[in-house]
């Protein structure tokens, strides 16, 4: 961040850097300190008592076959959308990266499901697949088989991974083509001499050059699922039935705002932390790196 | 490419439709409904064009504040998301902009603290620390405020990095020129840079206020009355009334309504969108 040329106000800095710094320490910094703070503590629902435990609220966690189960699914969750939501994207921006004529139109149709918060996006997908009146439901049991994700986890889950990866698609689609459109045309059009057709040219030469945008990804989009689908798990299922769809995020807002149980929410909390911020982490190196070269 | 293959292109705009049509489907299958009655909406099998109850249905949820509704008009939720989504789409960049301004074009001691400490908000997602959060402005007696909904959502390590990015590609014959004119820091700020910045003053507010107005947890747990609530968060609301009360009739008529204003901005300003977007992330 070197500019030759700068102010050399004292004061000035600060006065600007001032409002942000302010929130975020006061919104950010504060709560999440307060939470490492509370995940050592045992306190009643009613805050009459608390008390240091050490790492019990962790133990207490990972002793819990509930949470390992939540943390499994989250886990199918999460690879689920990533699997579903990349490829889908990587398979339309690859064609539509080679035609020739109307890429651009493609691009307008296949970019606005973004825009769509993935609270609404549930309640999307939630009419489509309704056991009564949802009109795909219909269609599946017209055709023999027997749809209702209120009574079986596993079509819950189905549901809520297609819900969640329907609205990235866009997302992973912009960022495929425009790692596609980086790859050197001159490059294809050697290999295209050399006798390479279409599937050959895909596999060697362009999926290895999009490693990085795929990398970069599948880290985005892990993040997404971790965190940004509250909404469409809250609208959808509530982490029905049963526990089949209820994943990390969903079960810290219960815990935190229905259950009032503390200390594990805190300690669930810092859990969270620590996977964001090694996510973060991982990201922030990989885009050093591309930097460099 | 070199070879013509005009079998291949085809096959690739054909799979290219059917990938539309998969993306596009679930909305017009939504939009159909929502121009239904109530009775040919449980009728066996839904149509797939629209039916003839459009006004009336639209019209019912924007003015009217029913019981499904939770006694707010579709209106004033609109309103109130509004007011969000503009206040930290606009106080994101305002304060980026300061901060980003002050970390490129100042050298002071404690540069690079304020640098981190801006960072960590990338690690600090309203999900981790709910709770927390909630109690800071329970505290503040924010609670059911727009200041609340907006305060606590505007600090931004992403627009930070994006302004601070573009500032470092100003010429420093630029700051020199204007030095030697005779022009403060706060008259460079004002009359040059900001000039300057404005493709990614408004790249950066596309995508800020798709962020603002998408926003679900924050406002589910900070609003309880309910002539604050935020319309993505009250479309919830009313369906959370038990399996067989659900009004489909105004459900889907306000999920429509909901989600069109951050749609029609990605559509309409396509270009300043996938610039943000991408920008945004490197």
């Amino acid at each position: 961040m070197q500019t030759s040329a700068v102010f050399t106000h004292r004061r000035l800095p600060w006065l600007l850097l001032a409002p942000q710094l302010a929130v975020t320490i006061i919104f950010f910094v504060w709560p999440a300190i307060e939470a490492v703070y509370q995940s050592f503590l045992r306190e009643d629902a009613f805050g009459l008592s608390r008390q240091f435990v050490g790492l019990e609220n962790f133990t207490a966690l990972f002793e819990d076959t509930r949470y390992l189960h939540v943390a499994g699914n989250t886990l199918v969750f999460s690879l689920g959308v990533t699997a579903v939501s990349m490829s889908l994207a990587l398979l339309l921006a690859v064609l539509a990266n080679g035609v020739i004529r109307g890429a651009g139109f493609y691009k307008l149709l296949l970019v606005w499901p973004y825009a769509v918060a993935p609270a609404l996006a549930g309640i999307i997908w939630l009419f489509m697949f309704h056991p009564t009146i949802g009109p795909v439901a219909q269609l599946i049991d017209s055709l023999g088989g027997h749809w209702n994700h209120q009574t079986n986890g596993t079509q819950a889950m189905i549901l809520v991974i297609l819900a969640a990866s329907w609205k990235q698609i866009s997302y992973n689609f912009l960022f495929f083509l425009a790692g596609l459109q980086a790859i050197p045309r001159s490059l294809l059009e050697a290999a295209a001499i050399d006798g390479a057709g279409p599937f050959k040219r895909f596999k060697d030469i362009v999926f290895p050059l999009l490693s990085p945008t795929s990398f970069f990804l599948l880290v985005v989009n892990i993040v997404y699922a971790f965190f940004d689908t509250f909404g469409t798990i809250h609208t959808m299922t509530r982490g029905g039935p049963g526990d089949s769809t209820r994943i990390l995020v969903y079960k810290v807002y219960e815990d935190s705002f229905i259950g009032l149980n503390l200390g594990s929410s805190a300690a669930q909390s810092v859990i969270l932390l620590l996977v964001v911020s090694g996510l973060t982490v991982i990201q922030f190196r990989y885009i050093e790196r591309r930097v460099q070269y | 490419m070199v070879e013509n293959r005009r079998a291949l292109d085809l096959i690739a705009h054909l799979i290219i439709w059917i990938g539309i049509a998969l993306v596009v489907f679930p909305l017009w299958l939504t939009f159909v409904a929502s121009t239904l009655s109530p009775q040919e909406f449980f009728s066996s099998s839904l149509p797939l064009l629209p039916g003839g109850h459009f006004l009336e249905n639209y019209r019912n949820v924007l003015f009217d504040s029913s019981d499904a509704t939770l006694g707010v008009s579709v209106m004033k939720m609109l309103g109130n998301s509004l007011v969000m989504a503009l206040g930290i789409a606009i106080g994101k960049i305002i304060i980026s902009l300061l901060a980003a301004y002050a970390i490129v074009f100042f050298r002071f001691r404690g540069r690079m603290l304020a640098f981190w400490t801006i960072f960590i908000t990338l690690m600090l997602p309203v999900e981790v620390r709910i709770l927390p959060t909630y109690q800071v402005v329970a505290d503040l007696d924010l609670l059911d405020s727009y200041t609340g909904l907006i305060l606590p959502l505007i600090a931004s390590a992403t627009a930070t990095f994006l302004l601070r990015q573009f500032f470092m590609t100003v010429p420093s014959e630029l700051v020199e020129a204007a030095r030697v004119d005779g022009a403060g820091p706060i008259r460079f700020l004002v009359d040059i840079l900001l000039p300057l910045s404005r493709t990614n003053l408004a790249a950066l507010f596309v995508i800020m206020f798709i962020y603002g107005w998408n926003q679900y947890l924050w406002p589910l747990i900070t609003t309880t009355d309910e002539s604050m609530a935020t319309v993505v968060t009250s479309v919830q609301r009313m369906l959370a009334v038990g399996d067989t009360d659900v009004r489909w009739e105004e459900v889907l008529p306000a999920t429509v309504l909901a989600m069109l204003p951050p749609v029609l901005v990605v559509i309409l300003m396509q270009r300043l969108f996938v610039k943000g977007l991408i920008e945004t992330e490197k």
